[in-house]
This record gives structure tokens, sequence and C-alpha cells, in this order.
């Protein structure tokens, strides 16, 4: 290896793991700090070596019910996730391989809709929930939550769609195959994938829902994001036992965004490589 | 009767006129070739069969029926796509069987069917695997049987040899050939390529900005043909096009026969080369191309470039002078607007 090269190369580890660690210390903080007392939590300097204990777990579960939260996030992720691409999936494909003059103006219009900052819509939305009778319920959350991803979704699933080549398409019209049979034994197993990681980030990013979760439910309906928030303010900072909380909220979707990583990442990057 | 008809079809996409009123009748077995330079129209035409886009005018007609509206599912016509446009998460087996799969086919018809089609086009051993394991011949086969599989009414090609090499595409070509030879099914294909046109068609439709110029056997558009575009199109190299006026020389070998202020068309193989100054004009070799089996002459007379073909080779040089005696019976006459005028 060459002089300059290997300081170049030598350089860029650095950055690269500086970057990362920086990018990590707070997950690491917060993992560390879940296990301490709260004592040990607000010790000055900072403890790294400590007798680790559960007690914080224990304690969330018993103030407020973990998996009562655990599954309203269930519910509602996975509900809007279904419900999403239901909607989505054909929405797409229209517009994939049914293009017309204002095929794009929409495609713009719908991503317009997540420019505008969500409080935007806190007020009409609220007094809908509350006039339909929905405060407080999975079905208000679901369905924002689906509104909310809808956009993402149709974009992410017409960039899947636009990959596949229009011959296939016209040849399995000339097989004889409806618009049903097409979609089915055709567009959909090569699709398969796009949909997958749409599907996923769907997932991760109703999870991770916390404005509209906080605003629109609170003790029945509320999800794991709420569950953190009710650790932080009116008892004071409880600094181990919001760690915990939060420990609790983000190791599903981690260890599931763990194993399905290589799908989200080619989600990610649909048509940008090729 | 007419097997298939067009009658005064016509296609817009909004302004964009793209066919412009075509009539053609096409018998039962027959192999017609559209062939036409980019943006004729030919692939259009073709699509506007299959049923892939809808026709804006006209009727067409299959076998004695109104399939004008009819959806491309329905018409029983089957077509081999330019990217072949096999399914690509499908075996082969199931490529070739996916229609008659749709059409509730019983399954053990569906084999001996594949089976069939599958040994007639060499693919035997590899109907488990997938396109992608594929070479670009064996998918072009594949996209072939599974229209074959099909026995539909006609058979649509749509340039099925342009993503081969030159020398598979040839052989695919004599594949191709003898495949017709031994269905008798009626074909349409389509290509740019005026050797596929000339070796594969029963009649040649050659098409110009969405109208047929003219319809004809291969050899009938090559020795008759109804105007300059067709004549210099068919042939390789194209006919030498000559004003009337350009060369004194020739317009006195045609004997009176050209008019005035028309074209003289002279294939390259009409145009005999002389060394030295002798009979004929005199000319100045510009360049030789010896292919082998023939030799090109390019040569100059008095401003004019011309192609001469002779199956001799040739001891000619870049840059000799010699003289150029034209064919009397094989000269091409062309009126100002370039129609052929009766010799």
């Amino acid at each position: 290896m060459q002089p300059d090269n290997f300081l170049g190369v030598a350089l860029r580890t650095v950055c690269a793991w500086a970057v990362t660690l920086l990018l990590f210390f707070p997950l690491g903080w917060l993992v560390l700090t879940a296990f301490k007392t709260e004592l040990q939590a607000i010790h000055v300097p900072p403890l790294f070596v400590f007798t680790p204990t559960l007690d914080n777990f224990t304690e969330v579960q018993r103030r407020s019910d973990y998996l009562l939260f655990a599954r309203n996030s269930l519910i509602t992720s996975i509900g809007s996730t279904v419900i999403g691409l239901l909607i989505a999936a054909p929405a797409a494909y229209s517009m994939a391989f049914f293009r017309t003059k204002r095929t794009r103006d929409i495609l713009m219009w719908m991503l317009s809709t997540k420019m505008m900052p969500a409080v935007g819509a806190l007020v009409p939305i609220y007094v809908l929930a509350q006039t339909a009778g929905l405060l407080d319920t999975r079905t208000a959350l679901t369905v924002v939550f689906t509104l909310s991803n809808l956009p993402i979704m149709v974009w992410m699933l017409y960039s899947a769609y636009k990959d596949i080549p229009n011959e296939i398409l016209e040849a399995a019209r000339m097989d004889g195959a409806s618009l049903w049979t097409e979609f089915r034994h055709v567009v959909l197993p090569l699709s398969i994938g796009g949909l997958a990681s749409t599907g996923l980030l769907c997932l991760v990013l109703s999870w991770n829902e916390a404005f509209w979760a906080l605003n629109l439910s609170s003790a029945k309906a509320g999800t794991l994001a709420t569950l953190i928030a009710s650790y932080s303010s009116p008892e004071g900072l409880f600094w181990a036992k919001l760690s915990a909380a939060s420990l609790m909220a983000i190791a599903p979707i981690v260890v599931f965004g763990w194993f399905s990583q290589k799908q989200l990442v080619q989600g990610l990057t649909f048509g940008a490589v090729k | 009767m007419a097997y298939l008809q067009l009658e005064d079809i016509k296609k817009s996409f909004g302004e964009a006129h793209i066919i412009k009123g075509v009539n053609l009748e096409i018998a039962k077995g027959e192999f017609i070739v559209f062939v036409g330079p980019s943006g004729c129209g030919k692939s259009t035409l073709l699509r506007l069969i299959a049923g892939l886009e809808p026709i804006t005018s006209g009727r067409l007609s299959l076998d004695g029926k109104d399939i004008t509206h009819t959806p491309s599912g329905k018409r029983d016509l089957a077509m081999v796509f330019q990217s072949y446009a096999l399914y690509p998460h499908m075996s082969v087996y199931d490529n070739m069987s996916f229609a008659l799969k749709l059409a509730k086919v019983p399954k053990d018809v569906i084999q001996t069917k594949v089976e069939h089609a599958a040994k007639t086009l060499n693919l035997t051993n590899y109907l488990t695997r997938t396109p992608k394991e594929l070479s670009g011949g064996q998918r072009q086969r594949v996209a072939i049987g599974r229209a074959i599989v099909r026995a539909p009414k006609v058979f649509l090609f749509d340039e099925p040899l342009s993503n081969l090499d030159a020398a598979l595409r040839g052989n695919t070509r004599v594949e191709i050939h003898k495949l017709h030879r031994a269905l008798g099914a009626t074909s349409i294909y389509v290509t740019h390529d005026q050797v596929e046109a000339m070796t594969l068609a029963d009649r040649v439709v050659v098409l110009r900005d969405g109208l047929i110029e003219q319809v004809g056997t291969p050899m009938a558009l090559y020795d008759r043909p109804a105007n300059q575009f067709v004549a210099q199109f068919i042939g390789m190299p194209s006919m030498n096009m000559v004003e009337a006026k350009a060369i004194p020389s020739f317009s006195a070998q045609t004997g009176g026969r050209l008019p005035a202020d028309g074209f003289l068309g002279v294939r390259p193989e009409a145009l005999r080369v002389h060394p030295g100054q002798g009979l004929g004009a005199p000319a100045r070799v510009e360049l030789i191309e010896a292919l082998g089996a023939d030799t090109l002459i390019h040569i100059d007379v008095g401003g004019v470039p011309l192609v001469a073909r002779q199956n001799e080779r040739t001891a000619l040089q870049a840059g000799d002078a010699v003289s150029v005696e034209l064919d009397p019976s094989v000269l091409h006459f062309f009126n100002r607007e370039g129609r052929t005028v009766a010799a």
C-alpha cells in the first residue's frame, strides 16, 4: 500500500468510527442507564462500571402495564401496514402501468402532504376524532398512521412496479391474463421484494410514531411511544426508569429491523442503483 | 378470401398521426414482413393487430370475425417480443405453459404440448431453468416456444432478432424460416433489417410515415420497386440514384427512356467497371471494399458518387481512372416525384 493511500484509508476509517460512535453513544448510554439504580443514573461523574439491576423493568411493568401498551403498538402498526398496503398497491399499480398526463402531479401532491408539519393538521383531526367518538381508540391511531404513511408507501411501490418491464405485462395480456391474473401471477411475484420492504418501513414508522399517538390517545389506546413519554415529566425525572421503558419500547422493533435490514435497504434504494 | 384483413386502419396518439390508413389482406399461412425505417409505424401497426394499443379508426377482422375491439387475450394471437418478455420468476416450462394454464387446458395435454414444442426448439434439457440461467439465443427460443405451444391463429414477431449478435441472428433466422415451413402458421414479422425481410417473407410490406409504400414478394420489390423509397430501401448496398442530367453519358446509354427531369436508378450489380479509358462514362476509383465473395467498388463519376458490385476480385486501386457502363436490361426510371415510370 502506498503511504498517501494508507493515510487516506486511515483517516476515513477514523472518521467512520467517530461518526458511528457519536450516533451510537446515546443508545448505548440508554442501555447502560436502564440497568442502573436511580442514584447511579444521576451520579457525577457518570458510572461505567456498576452492578446491573433489573428492578427498573419490573417497576415499569408494575406501574404502567407495559404489555397493554405493547399490544396497542403491535395492533396499530400491523393494522396500519396491512390497510396501507391494500390501498397503496393498487394505487401505485395504476400509476405505474396506466400513466396519464397527471400521474406525475398526483405523485408530487401526495409527497407534498408530507412537507406540511403534522401539527398543522392537529386541530381538525383531533376534532374529527372527538366527534366520531374515536379519541383514545386504536381505530383512530390505525387510521391516522395509515394516512400519514400512505404517500411514502405509494412512492415506494410505484418505483418497485416501474422496474417491471411493460413488455412482460403485455406478454401476459397476450397469453390471455385478466387484470387480476396479471397482478396475481406476474406483478405480485416480481414486486414481492418491494412490497416487503414497503411493509417493513411502514411497520417501523408506525411503531415509532409519537406525535399522533400522544395527541389522540392516553391510557386505553396508548402505544409504547406514549409509555416512554409518561416517564419524563410530571413526577420529576426518573432516568433509570425512563431508560428501561425506552429500551423495552424500542427493543422489539430494533430486533425486528436487525433481521429485516437487507429488505429495508433494498427497498429504500429501489431504482437508485441499476 | 383474406384470413386477416386490415381496412383503413388509423392510429393517433393525441395530435400525432402514426398510422394514416392502412389496407392489407393477409392469406392463411402467409409469412408477412413489415419493414421500414425507424418511426415508420411498423411496430405500432403490429401492436394494433395484437390489441396492445386501441385502434383509432378502421376495421380489423380475423377468420371472418371483427376483432377491432376484442381484448388481446381473446384474439387468439401469440407475440414474440423484442426483449423476449419472458416471465423472470417462472421456469421455462411454466413460461411456455402459462397461456394454456389460463385457458384451463388439462394438465396432461399441456405437458404433451410443451414437451413437443421443447423438442422442436431444442429446449428439452432446459425446462426447469429460469430465464436468467439461459443464453440470449435460448431465451429467444423459449419466447418462440411460448407462442408455438398455443397454436394461435397468427404469430406476431416484433423485431425478435435485434437483441442477438450477428452470428446467432443468422442461425435463428434460418430456424424461424424452417419453423414456418413446418408449421405453416400465418405470421407477421416486424423488422428494420431488409435481409430478414427478403429471406423470410412470402410478401413484404414496406412502410413509411404510417402508410404502405408497396406490398409484394421480395423479388418483386427488388426488381420492380414502385418508387425511389422502396428502390433504395430494398437491396444492400442500396440502389444508386442519379439525376437525369448529372451524367450525360448515362443518359445516352439508356436509349432515351429516362424522363428529362427524373432519376435513373442503377443497382450496384448493374454497373460494369472497366480499367482505363474506354466505352462508358469516365470515372475514378474512390475506395475498394473486398468482401471475399464479392467486391464493392466506390467510384466518382463527374462528381456523382456511385457503388458498383462485382463477383470477381479486382486489381483496381483507389485513384485509378476507369470507365463505367450500365447494364441496360435492369435499369429503373423515376419521375420528378420519385414514382417509377414504365420503361
